[in-house]
C-alpha cells in the first residue's frame, strides 16, 4: 500500500486563457520548472515523469529541456480526462516502491485556439464501438454524456434545475478566482435556463471551457516533503476504474451504465484509505460536463445512487455547504485542462492557499472523468 | 482523411474486422448481432472473442429489429456539416427486444425513407416501441435507422 508514503510538494500552472501564445511544448517545460520551484526542488533531480497519452509533449523532449537528470520511471495514462489523478497515482507507485526519487506529471493542452477533436478527421478514427455511433450523430462528447443524462433524468426524476445547481455553484468559486477564466462572468438562473442548446438535455453552460493551459505537479517520498519549501499534500489513497464490460465516453453496453467508473474507482480508493466520504471535506469533481458531477457524487460516496441530483439543491456544493466542490471553478468555470486544475486545487486546499478556503481542511478527493475509464486521489494534511 | 480536414458528406462508419460483418449484415437488410455460442449471451459492441464461457468466437445471429427507446439527445451546432444541415435531429438508444442490455444507437425518422430531423423531438419518448429500417446510403454502406411500430 502507497498510503501517505507520498506527497504532491510542488504545483505551477500557466494563466488560462482562449489562446494562449507559447506552444505545448513550451509551456509543459515553463510550468513543470514552475513546480519544481514552488517545491524547492532543482530540475536536475527528476527522474520520474508521467503524462496523458494524449499529451502532446514527448518525455524525452520535455526532459531534455527542463534539463531533467537521468529518468528511471516515465509512463503515460490513458482515456483522456479519465488519466489526471492516474498520472499523480502512478508516480506515487514508482516513488513508493522506489523506482524514483522525484517525480513529475503535468499536462499541457491549447484547447481553446486549436481544433476541436469532433470536428477534425479524429471524428471517423476506427474503433468497434465509434463505428456503432458516430454514423448516427453521436459524435461529440456533450452528445456522448447527454445521452446518459437524459437516461439518468428518467430514471431518478432530475431536471435541468439540478445541472443549473452544479454550473452557478461552480461559477461562484471562480468568480472568487482571479485566474479562472470566468472569473468576472457572473450566471444567474435565468442565463442558465436561456443558454443555447448544444446536445438537448445539456445547453452551453453545462459544457466545460475550451482553454490554453498547462499545470504541472511534483511529487517526492513524505519524508523528503518535509524538506520541501511548501506544506506537503500527502497522497493518501489513490484510485483506478475500468468496470467491467464498460466503454470510453459511449458507456451504454454494460448492464448498468449509471452505474460508471467512479464506483469502481471509490471501491479501491477506500479500500486503502483510513477516512470515508464524511471525512473529506471538500471535493474537486471532474466537470467537463455538469451532470458529471452528480453522477460522482453518487459513485464516490457522497450519497446514495439516485440522490446526487438532490444533493446539489440548497447550496449543497457552496462554500459551507453539503460538500464545497471545484473551489477553484473546475472545468466549468476556471479552465478546462484535461482535469489538472483539480490537482492543483486539491493541493492549495491542503496547504490552506485556495481562493474559496474550506477552513481547516485536512483531506479532499480529487477525480478524473466519470463515463471513462478514470482515477481519483484522496489528497491529506500532514499530521 | 488528416486531424485537421472535417468530413462534409454523410459520415460512414469505419470498421475493424470485428465491426465489418454487422454492416455486412445491414446491406443485405439484415440487422445480426454477435452471440456466445457456449452460452447463448448476446454480445455488443462486437468483439474477435465472447467474454463468456468458453471464449469461442461469437456467431454472428439475426435478432427481431425490435425494441424500446432507452435514451435520445437532440444535438444543436456546432455539427459536423451532413449533421448541421438537418439540425436540430435526434440520436436516439434501443434497447433489443431480445435482451435490453443490448443498445443500439440509431436515428427515429418519420417513416421508412424519411430523413434526419423529420421527426418533432418532443414527441420522443423513452419507452416507446419502435422497429429497425435500413437506409441505404450508397453500395456499400446501409445505416440501421428506427421507426416507431
Amino acid at each position: 500500500m502507497i498510503k501517505d508514503q507520498t506527497a504532491i510538494v510542488g504545483i505551477a500552472e500557466t494563466p488560462f486563457s482562449k489562446s494562449l501564445e507559447p506552444s505545448e511544448k513550451t509551456l509543459a517545460c515553463q510550468v513543470i520548472l514552475a513546480a519544481l520551484e514552488d517545491a524547492g526542488i532543482d530540475p536536475s533531480e527528476v527522474d520520474g515523469m508521467s503524462s496523458y497519452t494524449m499529451e502532446t509533449t514527448d518525455a524525452v523532449e520535455v526532459a531534455k529541456t527542463i534539463g531533467a537528470g537521468d529518468i528511471t520511471f516515465f509512463g503515460q495514462v490513458g482515456y483522456g480526462g479519465g488519466a489526471g489523478p492516474g498520472c499523480v497515482g502512478h508516480v506515487a507507485m514508482a516513488v513508493a516502491t522506489g523506482q524514483c526519487k522525484v517525480g513529475v506529471a503535468w499536462r499541457s493542452r491549447k484547447r481553446g485556439s486549436g481544433v476541436r477533436p469532433w470536428a477534425s478527421g479524429m471524428y471517423a478514427q476506427p474503433s468497434a464501438p465509434a463505428a456503432f455511433t458516430r454514423p448516427y450523430g453521436l459524435g461529440r462528447p456533450s452528445d456522448e454524456i447527454a445521452m446518459l443524462t437524459r437516461r439518468y433524468m428518467h430514471e431518478y426524476g432530475a431536471t435541468r434545475e439540478h445541472l443549473c445547481n452544479v454550473a452557478t455553484s461552480i461559477r461562484k468559486m471562480a468568480n472568487n478566482n482571479p485566474k479562472a477564466i470566468m472569473y468576472e462572468r457572473t450566471m444567474t438562473r435565468e442565463q442558465y435556463m436561456q443558454a443555447r442548446w448544444i446536445s438537448e438535455p445539456l445547453c452551453l453552460f453545462d459544457n466545460c471551457l475550451e482553454t490554453d493551459g498547462a499545470l504541472a505537479c511534483v511529487i517526492v517520498s513524505a519524508e523528503r516533503a518535509q524538506d520541501c519549501k511548501q506544506a506537503p499534500a500527502l497522497i493518501h489513497s489513490f484510485g483506478q476504474g475500468l468496470p467491467s464490460q464498460s466503454h470510453t465516453m459511449t458507456n451504454y453496453w454494460c448492464d448498468d451504465p449509471l452505474r460508471g467508473p467512479a464506483y469502481t474507482c471509490a471501491d479501491q480508493l477506500y479500500r486503502n484509505a483510513d477516512i470515508g466520504p464524511g471525512d473529506i471535506q471538500c471535493a474537486q469533481l471532474y466537470d467537463a460536463f455538469s451532470p458529471l458531477i452528480i453522477l460522482s457524487l453518487e459513485g464516490y460516496g457522497f450519497c446514495e445512487r439516485g440522490e446526487g441530483a438532490a444533493f446539489t439543491e440548497d447550496g449543497g456544493l457552496d462554500l459551507g455547504g453539503r460538500l464545497p466542490t471545484n473551489t477553484s471553478g473546475g472545468g466549468l468555470s476556471e479552465a478546462y485542462v484535461h482535469g489538472f486544475n483539480l490537482i492543483n486545487e486539491g493541493v492549495r486546499q491542503i496547504r490552506g492557499q485556495s481562493c474559496n478556503q474550506v477552513p481547516d481542511c485536512e483531506a479532499t478527493l480529487v477525480t478524473a472523468g466519470e463515463g471513462v475509464p478514470t482515477s481519483a486521489v484522496i489528497l491529506r494534511k500532514a499530521t | 482523411m488528416t486531424a485537421s480536414s472535417p468530413p462534409t458528406g454523410p459520415i460512414v462508419p469505419v470498421c475493424d474486422e470485428d465491426a465489418q460483418p454487422f454492416y455486412d449484415a445491414t446491406r443485405d437488410g439484415e440487422l445480426r448481432i454477435q452471440r456466445c455460442v457456449d452460452t447463448g449471451r448476446w454480445i455488443f459492441p462486437p468483439r474477435p472473442l465472447s467474454p463468456f464461457g468458453r471464449h469461442e468466437p461469437p456467431e454472428w445471429t439475426a435478432v427481431s429489429g425490435r425494441g424500446t427507446i432507452w435514451s435520445f439527445v437532440v444535438p444543436h451546432p456546432p455539427l459536423l456539416p451532413y449533421f448541421a444541415e438537418s439540425a436540430p435531429f435526434n440520436v436516439i438508444i434501443v434497447a433489443l427486444e431480445e435482451d435490453p442490455n443490448i443498445r443500439l444507437t440509431g436515428n427515429l425518422l418519420a417513416r421508412e425513407g424519411g430523413s434526419l430531423g423529420e421527426v418533432d423531438p418532443a414527441t420522443i419518448e423513452i419507452g416507446q416501441t419502435v422497429r429497425v429500417v435500413f437506409d441505404r446510403l450508397d453500395e456499400e454502406w446501409t445505416l440501421p435507422r428506427w421507426v416507431r411500430v
